[in-house]
């Protein structure tokens, strides 16, 4: 192991893993909107969208990041979508999230016993106010360790960017063990690079998770 | 629309099909063998010892935060490395895909059986059974009808991360289709959209049957 050599691409390191952690960001965001859509889509019975959302969902869930970018950065273009390499990396990371968030959310809400909905109904709630006070909190508490999951999952997703040339970590550690054949320290400071963004969040999601507890009512505690 | 038939040209068809079974042989091979080390792993998971649990969490932890892809990297390229050891792109990734399998299917046996009530232990001592007995009547048919579902969907997981594999040069259904793409580039010029179309959705009528089962087992057995 060579520190010198380590501290000398630490920058690189740096930059890159801003590159991960902001385009992993906006993915995540992106993600939770269009899970939340597709899932209202499907809780209210929407005629049409809730069809297209069920598509979406299997269509998603069932193929690889990888070749949704492929098809996204290298067949679009053929026929006349051109997009940049990171709209692509954002686009299909949402493409993706947005089922697992999907699905998340749903065995959230259908975790909530319908005797919720009912008594908050009986006590005059209006249906807003119902899904505001009464649903939507114990629906969250629930699918918080999921949605946790999900992020990580996502951030780890976004290593195959590097397929589309975005100078995330992946690329930076490819492209040093590419020119100076320092295969060690490139890939320990990559899992290191990844360890460093992905154990505060996860560690987050479950001090998180341990705070919204308050759902367990009625049930185990 | 044109380009389409560069799908059917020569034996292009055929080189993807057999792109899509080196894709799933890879993941089958991993599947097997993430089951059979992932049941010993829940067991081992599920045991008191604090030095057992704390190497197993350890793992676990790794497996989880540590992206394949990063996985395959520090296989393939560090241990040819540091060790010296040539293995090929096949034998990296059923290295690391049964790395990270046995220890998410770890996971979920763990949590199978942790999920059984006390109750359901004690009943059947209060009945007579064996312990054997107990395991085999009682215990383990709960386990599996919350395992199978959930491990059915950790296969398609892998299935569909297998495709990182062409990132460490295997040739396998994406990396054929470019390989297609390369070879029809003046003759279709616009082969690239129809080509990793159909690889989107090879993959997803491998993936989508296996998700289906997995959910309707888990309606039947809830």
């Amino acid at each position: 192991m060579d520190i010198e050599f380590m501290r000398r691409f630490l920058p690189m390191y740096v930059k890159a893993a801003g590159l991960t952690l902001r385009l992993g960001a906006t993915g995540i965001a992106l993600s939770l909107v269009v899970g939340a859509l597709c899932c209202l889509a499907r809780q209210f019975r929407v005629p049409v969208l809730r069809r297209v959302a069920g598509v979406y969902i299997e269509l998603a869930r069932n193929t690889p990041l990888l070749v949704q970018l492929f098809f996204l950065y290298f067949g679009l273009p053929k026929i006349g979508v051109k997009l940049s390499a990171e709209t692509c990396a954002i686009v299909g990371l949402t493409f993706l999230g947005g089922a697992y968030m999907a699905e998340s959310l749903r065995s959230g809400l259908e975790a909530v016993d319908a005797i919720q909905h009912e008594s908050g109904l009986s006590l005059g709630l209006t249906p807003m106010q119902n899904m505001r006070y009464v649903i939507l909190p114990q629906a969250l508490a629930t699918a918080i360790p999921s949605i946790g999951a999900n992020a990580v999952f996502l951030i780890k997703e976004t290593s195959v960017f590097s397929a589309v040339a975005l100078a995330d970590l992946m690329y930076v550690a490819k492209d040093l063990i590419g020119m100076y054949y320092r295969t060690d320290e490139a890939l320990l400071m990559l899992t290191l690079a990844y360890l460093a963004l992905l154990l505060p969040l996860s560690i987050a999601f479950s001090l998180l998770e341990r705070r919204l507890r308050h759902a367990g009512f009625g049930g185990a505690v | 629309m044109r380009d389409l038939a560069v799908l059917f040209k020569g034996n292009n068809l055929q080189r993807l099909l057999g792109g899509l079974g080196v894709t799933l042989e890879l993941s089958l091979v991993s599947v097997a063998l993430s089951i059979v080390l992932g049941l010993l792993a829940g067991v081992l998971m599920t045991l008191k010892n604090p030095v057992v649990r704390a190497v197993m969490r350890l793992w676990l932890e790794t497996v989880r935060i540590v992206p394949q892809l990063v996985l395959l990297f520090l296989v393939y390229f560090g241990m040819a490395k540091t060790f010296n050891l040539q293995l090929s792109g096949e034998a990296a990734a059923v290295i690391v895909f049964t790395f990270w399998g046995a220890g998410e299917m770890g996971d979920l046996v763990r949590g199978a059986i942790t999920s059984i009530p006390v109750h359901q232990r004690e009943s059947s001592a209060a009945l007579g059974l064996t312990r054997g007995q107990t395991w085999r009547f009682v215990l383990l048919p709960q386990a599996a009808r919350r395992l199978i579902p959930q491990a059915i969907n950790l296969t398609t997981r892998m299935i569909k991360t297998t495709s990182l594999v062409m990132l460490i040069g295997v040739v396998e259904v994406l990396k054929v289709g470019s390989q297609i793409i390369d070879a029809a580039r003046y003759d279709a010029p616009q082969g690239a959209v129809w080509v990793y179309g159909a690889v989107f959705f090879l993959y997803f009528f491998a993936c989508w049957p296996i998700s289906l089962a997995a959910g309707w087992l888990e309606k039947r057995w809830a």
